[in-house]
């Protein structure tokens, strides 16, 4: 605007107050556009229906020792592992200290015959092979990722391959003796 | 800008880089001569002239609200309704994207019609901007047309049977009308294959309708914005689009926006039906159906023939004779503003439209047909008659020698 020293000198109230001016209308223009757009972008999250079915109730009295089965909760597997007491054992026995993730089995499961993981590979999301008897469990008796070869032991925690982190234990609870809440 | 540092070439850094960019894609460039500052502009436009850029916003808050609603909505017969009420009880903030996309088309075409009255006003259809004129009609049909595909959508009542009557003014057509009316339903009745195709095609016609304003822009560039006198602008009667109009144009969104959102908060149904808050039932159609208010003079013209056929050409001929309102309306004079006669004229027209609203409204019973079918008659006599004649018998007040001359007259 001011193209000479004495002009600018004579302006630099008003251009104070312009500049003032300017930021004040574009901060609220910032912020006006960001209340716009918070909306749109919150409503990507989970909608009332979908928080409202994220917990479910299992019934653990038809699971027989040594048998895994397989719940739908919040639209991923969860495994449910009746595990038999050689299976306990060697889940307990490990050095904790050398695993890559370290946890011990009984941080891991509330009852040792049963361990409830989230079946999702902490690799990359697919569903670990092992719930099924005729699957492959992979060498540690645990569960068998087939999409990058990790490899999870019968509490389900990392031993071999990419996948950083245990298998997730979901929050649970036991209603009772053979009822079990997750989520 | 003053503060910028200078390298040793005498240049910022960002100064190069941006000419390195430009010197590849001159899109800043591009830009400054369609919408900055080295578009000129005529220094004496009203705040007629903000409803174009209003109508952009809109088209804009249309397509980002409804790309949300689309993520949430399932466009089948069993669902459609329930996705629907699912966005407005569920989905966060679904109540207030589903208020902005329904209420936004209203004033959409709240924009859009002063939009395109203050152009009949103020004669911005005449020479040189005829191609201007023929692309706002073509984006006002296909405002039309995305409206009505996506009233179908929630699949109420009003939405059912809105898509099922004005997908049979196709029927009208003698001979094969039934046929075309079967491929547009994709069935033989509007169903699930029906409202599979209206959603794919309510959400690319939006697109059409963006690149239609582009090439309305393009044709606006080339002679120039009209303005209020309907002289030619002198050089020195311009100012660039940026800063001036920018910054009025951002004043007229900020009163605008404030009135949309007092109708999207506290009125949200206010131009909605009830009706459409019930589920689609193909065995009842409501006891009084009408279409959104912005149909409702088309909607009257169309009740008022007491002839299918000959019905439908005057609904879709009320529309198509703006293509020859360039030529119809026959005086040189182009702004409404020295045309003492034309005025009167115009605003009889304005309000037989009006009139004509109010009829499509009602139900056709009693004297209201008789209403709509001299609203009717007007309506065209307006554009067929009055126009050429009152262009050739009117003596237009004198035009000013140029845009500053009449205000330099006065300060003398």
């Amino acid at each position: 605007m001011a193209n000479t020293a004495h002009a600018h000198a004579a302006d630099a109230a008003d251009e104070t107050r312009r500049d003032f001016l300017l930021h004040t209308t574009a901060a609220m223009g910032v912020v006006g556009a960001g209340m716009m757009v918070w909306p749109l972008i919150s409503s990507m999250n989970p909608a009332a229906d979908t928080l409202a079915l994220s917990s479910i109730e299992l019934s653990l009295a038809g699971i027989a020792e040594g048998q895994r089965i397989k719940a739908l909760w919040r639209g991923k597997p969860v495994f449910v592992s009746h595990r038999t007491a050689q299976e306990i054992d060697e889940a307990r026995k490990v050095n904790v200290a050398e695993l890559r993730d370290p946890q011990t089995d009984q941080v891991r499961a509330k009852k040792p015959e049963f361990l409830i993981v989230v079946g999702v590979c902490t690799h990359f999301g697919c569903v670990p092979q092992g719930t099924a008897s005729t699957e492959v469990r992979g060498e540690f008796g645990g569960w068998f990722c087939p999409c990058h070869g990790s490899v999870y032991d019968t509490s389900g925690r990392i031993r071999r391959g990419p996948a950083p982190l245990n298998l997730e234990v979901p929050a649970h609870t036991y209603i009772n003796d053979t009822t079990v809440r997750i989520g | 800008m003053s503060t910028e540092k200078s390298g040793p070439t005498g240049k910022s850094a960002w100064r190069k880089a941006y000419e390195w960019h430009e010197a590849r894609l001159p899109i800043v460039s591009w830009l400054d001569h369609s919408l900055g500052t080295k578009y000129p502009v005529p220094r004496n436009l009203n705040y007629w002239w903000n409803f174009g850029s209003l109508a952009m916003f809109m088209l804009a808050v249309m397509i980002f609200t409804g790309i949300f609603l689309a993520m949430n909505y399932t466009p089948h017969v069993s669902l459609a309704f329930d996705s629907v009420e699912h966005i407005m009880r569920d989905v966060n903030y679904g109540w207030l994207i589903r208020y902005m996309h329904a209420n936004g088309a209203s004033f959409f075409f709240i924009v859009v019609y002063i939009h395109i009255l203050r152009g009949m006003y103020y004669g911005s259809y005449k020479s040189p901007r005829e191609v201007l004129w023929w692309i706002g009609i073509l984006i006002y049909l296909a405002m039309m047309a995305t409206a009505f595909l996506g009233y179908v959508l929630p699949w109420g009542q009003m939405s059912f049977w809105g898509a099922t009557v004005i997908t049979n003014f196709f029927s009208a057509i003698p001979g094969i009308g039934q046929s075309i009316v079967t491929l547009l339903w994709g069935g033989f009745s509007v169903d699930n294959p029906t409202l599979n195709r209206f959603f794919s095609l309510h959400y690319l016609l939006p697109f059409v309708i963006v690149g239609l304003i582009f090439l309305h822009i393009w044709a606006l560039h080339v002679p120039g914005a009209n303005n209020p006198l309907g002289i030619d602008a002198a050089p020195a009667d311009k100012i660039p689009f940026f800063p001036y109009y920018v910054m009025k144009d951002v004043f007229g969104l900020g009163v605008f926006v404030v009135i949309y959102f007092i109708a999207v908060f506290w009125f949200p149904n206010a131009l909605g039906e009830p009706d459409n808050y019930i589920k689609a039932n193909p065995l009842q159609t409501p006891e009084h159906i009408v279409p959104e208010w912005y149909y409702l003079p088309f909607y009257a013209i169309l009740r008022s023939i007491p002839n299918k056929l000959l019905g439908v050409i005057l609904m879709f001929g009320s529309i198509l004779i703006l293509f020859a309102l360039p030529w119809l309306d026959t005086s040189r004079v182009r702004s409404g503003n020295f045309r003492p006669v034309f005025r009167i004229f115009f605003v009889t027209w304005i309000i037989d439209v009006l009139i004509l609203g109010w009829v499509g409204s009602q139900p056709p019973e009693g004297i209201i047909p008789t209403i709509g079918l001299i609203g009717t008659i007007w309506y065209f006599i307006h554009f067929a008659v009055i126009l050429p004649v009152v262009g050739w018998l009117e003596t237009p007040k004198p035009l000013p020698a140029s845009i500053s001359q009449p205000v330099l007259q006065a300060a003398e």
